[in-house]
This record gives C-alpha cells, structure tokens and sequence, in this order.
C-alpha cells in the first residue's frame, strides 16, 4: 500500500506495542501530527518539551517499557535535551522523536534548525538521522531494540519533514529478526567466575550486598532477594537501587553513601565482602574511593562491561544479565543453617540501634519534613509510586519511605535534575492509572515544571504534589550552612507564588498545611481525589538539615550529624 | 603501576556518516588522548578501519576498548601495538630548497626511498611513507634546510600474515 512517512512511524510504534507518546507539536512535525489526528495512539500534549521528555522516562521507569515522545525540530529538541541526559545517566529506555527542516535545508542554518544528532551524540545510547524514508522502518525497529536491551539507554530519532510527507509503497511484513553488526544483546556469562563468587560468598563471614539500578532495570529483584535471604547477607541499595529489596525488611541497610544511613556505611567499610549487583560505584556512593570498602573482596556484576575496573579493582568481575547471573549463584548455593553471619548480623543490628536514622524537633515551629514523609508513607501504606525532585526533598525521601518494591521510586540519580519529578510523576500516571502517585517536590524544584499541572489537569490525573516548602534552596542552603559560614548566597526562594492559588489557577486542588495537626487529613484529602491532581504545600522548618551525611571527600566512615 | 605508553588500535566501523564523530567524541568526552588517527575506505564498502593511536596505561586502554564497544556503529576493536604488523604513514614536507642544496637534498630524498612531487623556484615537495621513526628521521635531515610545511597522515597498521 502507499501510505506516507508518518504513517508508516505510527505504524511501526504501533507494531512496537506503544499506545502512549508524550509530546508537543510544531511545524517540522505537523505531518506526523497530522497522522495522530485519526490514530489509536494515545498523545499527551506537555505544556514544555522537558515535560514530555520526564514523562516519557516515568512511564518507562514505572513500567519497564520504553517511554516515546515526540517533540518539534529546533527549539522543541533542545528543549528535550536536559530530560534525555537524565534517561541517560540513569539507564532508562526511551525513545525521543525529533522533528527537522525539510532534508534540503539541513546545515543551511533554516528556521528551527538544530543539529540534535550532533547535540546528543554523548548523551545517548545511540541516535538517527532518517535520510530516506524507506530506511525508517528499520531505523524505528533498530532504535527500540537497542533503547531496551543490555544497559538500557534513550535514543533520538531525528525526522526531517520532507521524509514524513513523502509517500512510498509499504508493506506491513512479518518481523525480521533485527541484526546490528556492532550490538549484540548479551546472553550467558562467564560460568568460571560464577564459580568464583560462589566460592567467595560460601568463605565470607561478613557479606554485603550493595545493589543499584542495574537490579530493576533486569527485573531481578527476586533473585537477589533469595540470594539475601538464602545466605542472610544485609543488602544496601543506591538511590537507584531502593526499591530492588524492601526496605521495611530486616535485612535491608537503607541507602549507602554521602547521605547513606550510618549501618550501611559501616557495614560497607567493615564487610569482608561486597557484592556489587547491577552499581556502578558511583562518587556519591563511595565518597573517598581509596577509603571504600577497605577490607573487602568485591564482586561485581553488570550487564556493561565498561563498569567493570571503572573505578574500583574487582576480584570476580561478571558481565552479564543481573537476572541470569543471580540465578546461576543461587543454584550453586545451598540453604544456611539458623543462625549464619550470626556475629555479623548482629553487630549490625547494635548499628542500626546506636544510628537510627532521626531527626531533632523543629527549631523554628514550622514542620518537620522527615515528619511529612513518614506520614506519607504510613498513608500510602508503602505502595505508593513515588517520584523525586532533586535535593533534600529527594533524600528525605529515600531515607523516610521505605519502597517495598521496585519501580516504585522515581527518581533522577545521576544527572539529580530539578524539574524531573512532577513530569515523571504524569508519566507514571498515565502508565499506572490504579497507583497513587505522589511527587515529592521542593518549593525551588516545583517551580522548574510546574506548567505541567495544565496536562495533570487536563488529562484528569489525580497526581498528589507535596511541596516541602522550606523558602529555601535547601540542599545547596545546607551546604552554605555547613561549608560556607551561613553565607546563604542567592538560596532564599521567600519570594514564591502563593501555591494554592497556583493550584487553583490551572484547575487543581491545593491545600496548604502548616500545623501538625491538619497533616493527616490533608494528606488523606490528597488520596481520596478521583480525577483532579493535589498541591499539598507543607510549610515546613526553613533550615531543617539532611543528615547523616560524609562531607565531599571524606570516607564513609567519617559521618556527620543525625546523632 | 601499569607504564604509560602508545597503543595503536584498528578499530572496524560502520562506514556511515557521523562515525568518526562518535568515536571523537568519545575520546573527548572521557579525557582520552588521541595521538594520531587515520581513517578510511576496506576491501568492504560498508566498513571503514580507523587506526587510533592512543596515549595511556594497559587500564585506560581497556577503559577505552570498552567505550569504544558501546558505540552501535563500532564493530571491531584489535589491539595491535604487540602484534606484528605492518605500521606505515605518510608526509608531505615542503622544504626550502635554493639550487646551491638542491643536491644535498636529492641525495637525502634518495637515501630515504623518498620522492620528489613538486618542483617550486625555491621550494620542493618531497613525499616519503614508512614507520613512524623513518617519517621523523627524514624529517630531522630535512629540517636544517627550512621546512616551509609539513602534514602527516597519521599511521595505518596491518597484523603480518594470514590473520584478519
């Protein structure tokens, strides 16, 4: 049949199984645009580009599959730029449609003319330029195929018009196995070293298993849950990583590193052992490198190989799917007698009581923001789907929500973009309509993508925001406090938008809380909304601190604070 | 201590636009040191061979092997600084060359299996392949006289024998 450019890259989102894009029109893609107008394909229009990009990556992260979105040429791809960096950072498969001037224009510097392929040539797993369009069926079968396996990863395809409106003959044939002479999706892995780290893991006597985003993204966290609890090895996660083990579970250390909790640093600087699964040893992880689990042998085992030796000497180095390698220790290990790593377990357990993670009493009469969390938590029940800001707001988070399961924290780890949080949260929304879904903001953070409130409200998408308010950028506040003598230079956020009116201007539903006492009803309130989302603006302590923390440099066993 | 020292990798690609830009930016990107690279067509039209040479210890170019494996377009990556290979290079160098040293310089030229492609009124272009420490002997003879300009093309390499 004759069908045009456009058609066919619905058609073949469409054989890709996508039924949502997140995105936002111009003229470079008016034809694609024109071809959505009579299509099943479920489009969410952003009120930004960034939007669009964050939600495409909370969809992917709160389901697994890949997040599309589709934005114009110039100014909407670069628009998107700040969002693909964080997929990438983070290893989240998305696929970005960008729109370009006519083929005959490119290089001549036309009207909304970006060179988005060149822009993210290092910040991608892989891109496109669509020269012809005979070429984009297999270019769109390519770029999902490589978005979604091994170490998952955004890629762009770049669409000049001309190739969308141009009408060829095309026909829907059966699907070809995809070969790409330079990319093989890996399988098996070295059975020599799994031998090797089953030997090692049967002679340590005080094991930790520190796992990171790599668990989630190879849906392992059953495996590496049996492999904890066959062997009674505490587990320590990255912020990537909370969720792959339950928090509220005995075994679990809480996060690890700058603002890790105090048994888990201890753990990894004391351990005899460390089983590095699906991390990459990230500096906000070991802090002084030379310091990191010191008296440890160390196995690490990754899908990509280039982790491996990037930063720290590995004794067992696996490459390999996370799944399949864990899978292949466990059968190799037996059950363990009650009361294995007895001495180990129980010197952490003295840990945990001597270093519980708390928090003083306000000192200003405002709210406490560790108190908002756990609130949400115990609210939610533990089985909310909880998207971050970046700052205090994210590691309060991480410290206070005790994610049960993975998929369920929504977070940008390693780019740490403000802004990412309430468009992911839309994102995850649209993918899980029966969750609760809640961004945990900052008043500074908010206000990055708040114009995203149009599409929650439009949509009728009962996102929950809590705003923890603190007039401050607090993070980088905290460190003036701490490094800076106090000198709070450009922190003070006092002049902000009256959140509720905001609230109410697009639609939505604010409510402010600044007692104690109206916490939980607020929050309840928040809950019980059907099809409206929920600003909760908590007017909480201006200079409330994360802590404990290891000051930039220092080992992790040098924490401060939370005493 | 891992020493410092040059790699040459002949790294296969993609023959697609965009390659070579990929893989630079690469370098860029992670703060590796190209030393010297040379790329170009193969006996298959679809693949071109890049010879990179490369500044670092055996754990940088490993880190480098690794990266470069992540670009889609790369296909094949051979370290061949311990094989035994075959390492030419090409330079052009215009030389000052009056016609009371003319001589001396044919002589040079000669001695070198060197050849002279250009004949100016008071300059000469001489063409000379080999290794790199041949490139930078005749360089070395030639220079008294006034090199006006010299480009090289920086080093391709073949692994002797039957091997691919």
């Amino acid at each position: 049949m004759k069908l045009k450019g456009a058609e066919i890259l619905l058609h073949c989102l469409q054989e890709e199984g996508v039924d949502t894009i997140f995105g936002y029109p111009g003229g470079a893609v008016l034809p694609i645009y024109d071809a959505l107008y009579n299509s099943d394909i479920r489009h969410i229009l952003a009120r930004h580009e960034q939007g669009a990009g964050h939600a495409a990556d909370g969809y992917a992260r709160a389901t697994g599959k890949v997040g599309v979105c589709l934005v114009t040429s110039g100014p909407g791809a670069t628009n998107l730029v700040t969002a693909i960096t964080t997929a990438y950072m983070d290893s989240i498969p998305i696929v970005c449609f960008t729109g370009q001037v006519g083929s005959s224009l490119i290089g001549k510097d036309a009207f909304q003319e970006a060179d988005i392929t060149g822009i993210t040539l290092p910040i991608t797993k892989h891109n496109y330029l669509v020269e012809r369009t005979e070429d984009l069926r297999d270019i769109v079968r390519e770029a999902f195929y490589i978005a979604r396996t091994n170490r998952p990863g955004p890629v762009v395809v770049d669409l000049p018009k001309d190739v969308m409106d141009k009408v060829i003959d095309f026909e829907p044939n059966g699907q070809e196995e995809i070969n790409i002479r330079g990319y093989r999706v890996m399988k098996g892995y070295n059975s020599g070293q799994i031998i090797n780290a089953v030997e090692l893991i049967k002679k340590a006597t005080r094991p930790v298993l520190y796992a990171g985003g790599g668990v989630i993204a190879s849906e392992a966290a059953e495996e590496l849950r049996e492999l904890a609890e066959k062997r009674q090895i505490p587990v320590t996660m990255t912020l990537m990583g909370l969720g792959a083990y339950p928090g509220n579970k005995a075994l679990s250390l809480g996060m690890l590193g700058m603002h890790g909790t105090k048994y888990a640093n201890y753990a990894v600087s004391e351990c005899d052992l460390l089983i590095a699964v699906g991390a990459r040893f990230d500096d906000r992880v070991t802090s002084k490198i030379d310091d990191f689990a010191p008296q440890a042998k160390i196995i690490h085992i990754d899908i990509d190989a280039a982790e491996i030796g990037k930063n720290v000497d590995i004794n067992v180095p696996i490459v390999g799917q996370v799944k399949e390698v864990l899978q292949a220790i466990n059968a190799k290990l037996g059950e363990v007698p009650e009361g294995h790593n007895k001495e180990w377990l129980e010197t952490i357990e003295r840990w945990k009581d001597a270093y519980p993670l708390r928090y003083p009493s306000s000192s200003d009469g405002r709210l406490m923001p560790q108190h908002i969390i756990e609130k949400v938590y115990e609210l939610t029940n533990g089985e909310a789907i909880i998207a971050t800001e970046v700052g205090q707001n994210q590691m309060w988070t991480a410290h206070y929500y005790k994610f049960k399961e993975p998929r369920t924290l929504l977070t940008s780890g390693g780019l740490g973009t403000m802004g990412y949080g309430f468009p992911a949260a839309i994102g995850a929304k649209v993918a899980a309509p029966d969750k609760v879904v809640i961004d945990i903001a900052g008043d500074g953070s908010i206000q990055m993508n708040i114009q995203e409130l149009a599409v929650a409200v439009e949509q009728k998408l009962p996102v929950i925001i809590c705003i923890l308010n603190n007039h401050f950028l607090g993070m980088v506040r905290q460190w003036q406090g701490l490094f800076y003598e106090k000198r709070y230079s450009y922190t003070d956020m006092s002049h902000q938008p009256d959140f509720i009116k905001l609230a109410e201007a697009y639609g939505a539903i604010g409510i402010r809380v600044t007692e104690y006492d109206e916490v939980e009803a607020a929050i309840k309130k928040a809950l019980a909304s059907k099809d409206k989302p929920v600003v909760l603006d908590f007017w909480v302590a201006k200079e409330a601190d994360v802590f404990p923390m290891v000051p930039s440099g220092a080992s992790l066993m040098n924490m401060i604070g939370g005493d | 201590m891992a020493k410092a020292n040059k790699h040459t990798l002949a790294v296969t690609v993609e023959n697609k636009p965009g390659v070579l830009t990929r893989v630079t930016t690469l370098f860029r990107r992670r703060g590796y040191n190209i030393e010297s690279l040379a790329v170009g067509a193969t006996e298959d039209p679809n693949i071109s061979r890049m010879t990179i040479e490369v500044d670092g210890d055996d754990k940088i170019i490993e880190q480098v092997t690794k990266q470069l494996y992540k670009l889609i377009d790369v296909i094949k990556i051979v370290d061949i600084t311990e094989e035994r290979s075959v390492d030419r290079e090409l330079v052009l160098i215009k030389v000052r060359a009056d016609t009371n040293v003319r001589a001396e310089i044919v002589q040079i030229v000669e001695i070198f299996r060197a050849r002279i492609v250009d004949i100016g009124r008071t300059t000469l272009i001489i063409e000379a392949t080999g290794d790199a420490g041949k490139i930078s002997a005749i360089e070395d003879s030639l220079r008294p006289f006034g090199i006006v300009e010299l480009v090289r093309t920086g080093k391709i390499a073949m692994v002797r024998g039957t091997t691919k």
